[in-house]
């Protein structure tokens, strides 16, 4: 019981101190996974949706596949993201292997599955419901698409907090495309990653904690604004 | 409620690009390095020394050697500073790197539980530790990489049974299949003798009840280089910032920075560019 009274004390330390590299790597865990998770949004949900409402040959084939990758496993995203990006690589020119950028791309690869196949399960409960009303009303598809994800944007919250739950645990892509740069790519998970290879394990406990915290507070966020917006508009 | 949402977004995304800028900014090179030398702390202590003097950032990716040879294969770093001298003189012969040279050495160590079952403190060298472990079937942990620790390992099974005990499926030898810090977990888990670098050891917070057993034979000298990727090879390569930090790290001044780390109050590297 020791261990886990030491990491509460080591979180609690460093919350109090609050050391600026602490900072660092908190801002730049929440920068690279928000970012993600707003890049994964713009192309999860109109993508989620429209699977939702088109009729095409093969839709069901590309739900599967889409459900499917909601088990990509970040290693595999990691690896596939670093040969890309590889100086080697086709878009070695680029530069970006080992920075922040490069990050992003690898969590939003990760996480736009999570978000599309996600809305396109709540958007498909709507659209059985309200299907006949928009064909009376002759509404185009790509308007009942806004609609419908407009009319379902409070369940949809839940949706992108998946996603933002995925990004800012995943450690697997981030290491392998980052790098684990001191004060460039170093985020919250590779350096519990790191503290724990140096047997720090009290240390990496504790900044697992202050993890958990960070996402109690994103979504203690959410909520309270969806609540609010509920209120609101009814 | 609408126009809010899209001036955040604007914001977010040109926060984001403006950050990248930053970093493009800065001058900085990439070296592909071990984790010993990142876990041992002598890379806090170093680097700040040198960008201090010359304004160019080090950006140090550390992994097992073998992957970071290959990181620098790919062009992805400017410099590689690892310990397998076999595998960097291969790189230099491949015309993957520009010229090898010797920084500083360290040493490796046997580790393992304090009451010491196969009694290693008393063998006189570390072939015959191996042997003893090997003989009384006591749990043994190895990396299992690529990794320069992992290669020094085999050699020295190699030596002492002439074959590797894995090959023999050997059940008290176990690869973990990780980095060193790991596999130190893991042996200090299961009370198993591990080889590993001083410097990571005595950095190494969960030792729990292992302790050093066997040290000091010149087998276990572990010799570390450095090489500067091939510019012609990869024209990205930025050659002068890694001549320059190159030749910091040879210099007496890089040379006698490194003597000066402490760990625990003892010396960990030993620099021995300057003979």
């Amino acid at each position: 019981m020791s261990d886990f009274s030491e990491a509460f004390a080591a979180a609690f330390a460093l919350i109090i101190s609050f050391e600026s590299s602490l900072a660092e790597i908190v801002g730049l865990s929440l920068q690279i996974s928000l970012i993600a998770v707003l890049l994964a949004s713009l192309i999860g949900l109109p993508l989620g949706a429209a699977l939702a409402v088109f009729r095409f040959p093969g839709r069901l084939t590309l739900v599967v596949i889409l459900n499917a990758l909601m088990g990509l496993p970040p290693v595999v995203v990691g690896l596939i993201v670093y040969l890309l990006l590889s100086r080697s690589g086709p878009l070695g020119t680029l530069g970006l292997l080992f920075t922040p950028t490069a990050m992003i791309i690898a969590q939003t690869i990760l996480i736009t599955p999570i978000i599309a196949a996600l809305t396109r399960q709540s958007t498909d409960t709507l659209w059985k419901e309200y299907s006949e009303q928009f064909r009376s009303l002759g509404t185009r598809p790509d308007e009942t698409v806004i609609a419908l994800l407009w009319d379902n944007r409070f369940s949809l919250v839940t949706t992108i907090l998946a996603g933002f739950g995925r990004a800012s645990a995943e450690v697997g892509a981030v290491m392998i495309v980052g790098g684990n740069i001191d004060h460039v790519t170093r985020v919250m998970t590779t350096t519990i990653a790191l503290e724990t290879s140096k047997g720090n394990l009290a240390l990496a406990l504790g900044l697992g904690i202050i993890l958990l915290c960070l996402a109690l507070g994103v979504n203690a966020a959410a909520f309270l604004i969806n609540e609010a917006a509920v209120k609101r508009h009814g | 409620m609408k126009v809010r949402f899209k001036s955040v977004l604007i914001s977010l995304i040109a926060s984001s690009v403006l950050a990248a800028n930053a970093f493009a900014a800065e001058r900085f090179i990439i070296v592909a390095s071990t984790t010993s030398t990142v876990n041992s702390g002598l890379f806090d202590y170093l680097l700040p020394k040198f960008t201090k003097r010359h304004g160019i950032q080090i950006r140090v990716v550390g992994v097992g050697t073998g992957q970071a040879i290959r990181v620098a294969r790919r062009g992805d770093a400017d410099v590689l500073f690892v310990h397998h001298k076999k595998s960097e003189l291969a790189f230099v012969r491949g015309g993957f790197g520009v010229e090898r040279s010797d920084v500083m050495f360290n040493d490796f160590v046997i580790v393992g539980p304090e009451n010491d079952p196969a009694k290693v403190d008393v063998t006189k060298t570390v072939v015959a530790a191996y042997q003893a472990i090997a003989d009384k079937k006591s749990i043994f942990t190895s990396r299992g990489d690529d990794s320069g620790t992992h290669k020094k390992s085999l050699s020295i099974w190699q030596a002492a049974l002439k074959m590797v005990p894995l090959s023999s499926g050997a059940k008290w030898y176990r690869e973990t299949g990780s980095g060193m810090g790991a596999t130190l977990n893991i042996a200090s888990a299961m009370n198993a003798y591990t080889l590993t670098d001083r410097a990571t050891w005595e950095n190494f917070k969960n030792k729990g009840k292992l302790k050093i057993l066997f040290q000091h034979d010149p087998m276990l000298q572990n010799q570390y280089g450095i090489i500067k990727v091939n510019p012609e090879r990869h024209n990205h390569i930025k050659s002068k910032e890694a001549d320059t930090f190159i030749s910091w790290l040879l210099s007496s001044e890089g040379q006698t920075a490194i003597n000066n780390y402490k760990l625990n109050g003892k010396q960990v590297f030993f620099a021995n560019a300057l003979k």
